[in-house]
């Protein structure tokens, strides 16, 4: 038996090699350049924590962590209460008088954003901003600069991804639904319970598992946000919109801060992989 | 709710709709729109007749077959690649059951989750070192590794299961491992195996960081990085920035409209696994 297991081992080799030179190699020299000053050419020298020290010093960093827990609310929060309410008034309210065509229907059309290239969404919304020509404008007679005004940029790409994120949602909690023991619903209904009641006590417990596996694949997805950011106001205006992945990129590759660049990008990935694990954990808990 | 209270909810959700559909709509008649019509009509109006010089300079312009070929390269030859690999891993983890294969998975999810910021500077680095940077095979390796990771953190779960009975009863006949992984496992597995090569390749055409960084001549690059770049040129004025945006969504509606049945069902396996 033990041989037959070993011989498995076979089969892991090409993913092992590719792995070692394609995420461990690069994510150990990232974590190795952090502790360095480097331009990207010559010789790295090392500095020891002095970038770490610097970024708790950087206004910069802490500011685009506070756009992080916006985009956060934006794409995580938001889209998965609206998603919640639309899934279930789709599901038992027009599935039910209206036929599962009209729901499905409609669950399309809210899912369709999802499927562009984020980067695509952003060249779409930057040009419906436009403030001469944009459609928004026209529309509602105003003549504001979204994206160029500090004080309006952060809310209107929280808008647009939350236009972008929606579909998602209510994609998964749809299909959770349909898990559901249809006889929670018949017993609550005869005891007259509320459509508000029944969403709240049958069908928000019942999709738990769903709803927690989007606030974790979007509250990632939101820390690591970078298309829409460099499509719509490259960080902008000032640093109104700055987050990590667009600041470590503009250290990398435009400011040849590579050592520092690098420090972000590992503050970063720690972040996300401990609000992985914290995820996993409070679900196990709960099951 | 009866009578008019059911219409009223049908309405809200249909209105909700239109806001979500809105942008397509509006850059698809824009897109076919005369500059002077745009000037003078704005953007609500509907198109006189269908202009399609906006679009037709644009793509030469820019060269936008030439994209979509490339785009077209890299996702479908990451989508075969990474399956492959996953394939690979998930029947050593989920049947071969070896030592150590709940923290070999661990890892791979980690590695899925992992900021491609923590990866890109010592990738472009290397790729430059080793001649591949600006070319599509460096995308295209890349991309496998962090696409597999995640199809063996799926398929994994999916192969755990696989009846055990076959694969005895095949070895029986005399069939060896290799031989049994292609001619029993693949083909029995082959629903997960198509959903998994589809959202490969609409999630490699979507993908962006990678390709930014990655591609930077005019005839490496994909659509995505192709559009984001040009945004903001000069010569973009109104309409052709909407024809732009219509020639970037257009690909993306047909691969929904023609994967539709495979991708809700794949959303839903993707997530919940």
């Amino acid at each position: 038996m033990r041989v037959r297991t070993r011989g498995y081992w076979l089969y892991l080799i090409p993913s092992l090699i590719l792995f070692l030179g394609v995420i461990v190699v690069p994510f150990l020299m990232n974590v190795g350049a952090s502790f360095t000053r480097w331009s990207g050419v010559g010789t790295p020298r090392w500095i020891g924590f002095d970038n770490y020290a610097r970024l708790l010093k950087d206004e910069r960093f802490w500011q685009s962590f506070q756009h992080n827990v916006a985009l956060i609310v934006a794409m995580a929060i938001v889209p998965t209460a609206i998603g919640l309410v639309l899934a279930s008034a789709l599901f038992d309210y027009i599935g039910k008088r209206f036929g599962p065509r009209t729901a499905s229907a409609l669950r399309a059309m809210y899912y369709l954003p999802q499927i562009l290239p984020v980067a695509v969404a952003g060249v779409v919304w930057g040009w419906m901003l436009h403030p001469s020509y944009g459609a928004v404008n026209q529309i509602f007679g105003l003549d504001l600069d979204y994206l160029g005004d500090p004080d309006l940029a952060l809310a209107t790409v929280m808008a647009v991804m939350v236009w972008f994120q929606l579909g998602y949602p209510v994609v998964i909690f749809m299909a959770g639904l349909q898990r559901v023991d249809p006889a929670y619903y018949e017993a609550a209904e005869i005891d007259g319970a509320s459509w508000w009641r029944k969403f709240w006590h049958i069908t928000i417990p019942q999709i738990r598992p769903e709803i927690f596996v989007v606030l974790l694949t979007c509250t990632i997805a939101a820390l690591k946000v970078f298309g829409p950011i460099f499509v719509l106001t490259r960080g902008g205006p000032g640093n109104a919109t700055m987050v990590p992945s667009y600041f470590s990129y503009l250290n990398f590759f435009q400011k040849s801060n590579v050592g520092y660049g690098a420090a972000i990008a590992t503050v970063l990935a720690l972040i996300i992989i401990v609000v992985t694990f914290l995820f996993l954990r409070v679900q196990e808990r709960e099951q | 709710m009866r009578g008019p209270g059911r219409w009223a909810v049908l309405f809200a959700l249909v209105v909700l709709a239109v806001v979500m559909l809105f942008p397509f709509a509006i850059v698809a008649i824009n897109a076919v729109k005369s500059p002077a019509e745009y000037s003078s009509q704005g953007p609500l109006s509907l198109p006189d007749g269908l202009y399609l010089q906006g679009i037709i300079d644009f793509w030469n312009r820019v060269d936008f077959g030439t994209k979509l070929w490339n785009s077209f390269v890299i996702s479908a030859s990451v989508a075969v690649l990474a399956v492959v690999l996953s394939v690979l891993n998930a029947y050593a983890l989920g049947i071969g059951r070896v030592k150590g294969r709940l923290s070999i998975l661990v890892v791979f999810l980690v590695a899925n989750t992992l900021p491609q910021e923590a990866l890109a500077y010592p990738l472009y680095y290397l790729s430059k070192a080793v001649g591949l940077y600006d070319t599509q095979l460096a995308v295209i390796i890349v991309m496998t590794v962090i696409q597999a990771a995640f199809g063996t953190y799926l398929l994994s779960a999916v192969l755990g299961q696989f009846p055990k009975e076959i694969l005895e009863a095949a070895s029986i006949d005399g069939a060896g491992r290799w031989r049994s992984l292609w001619r029993i496992v693949v083909p029995i597995s082959r629903p997960t195996i198509n959903v998994l090569l589809i959202f490969f390749f609409i999630w490699t055409w979507n993908e962006f960081f990678l390709p930014l960084i990655f591609l930077i001549s005019n005839d490496t690059q994909t659509v995505p990085v192709a559009l984001a770049v040009l945004q903001g040129e000069k010569f973009m004025d109104a309409t052709m920035s909407s024809a732009s945006a219509l020639l970037g969504v257009v690909p993306a509606i047909a691969f929904f409209l023609i994967f539709q049945r495979t991708l809700t069902r794949g959303v839903t396996v993707g997530a919940i696994k």
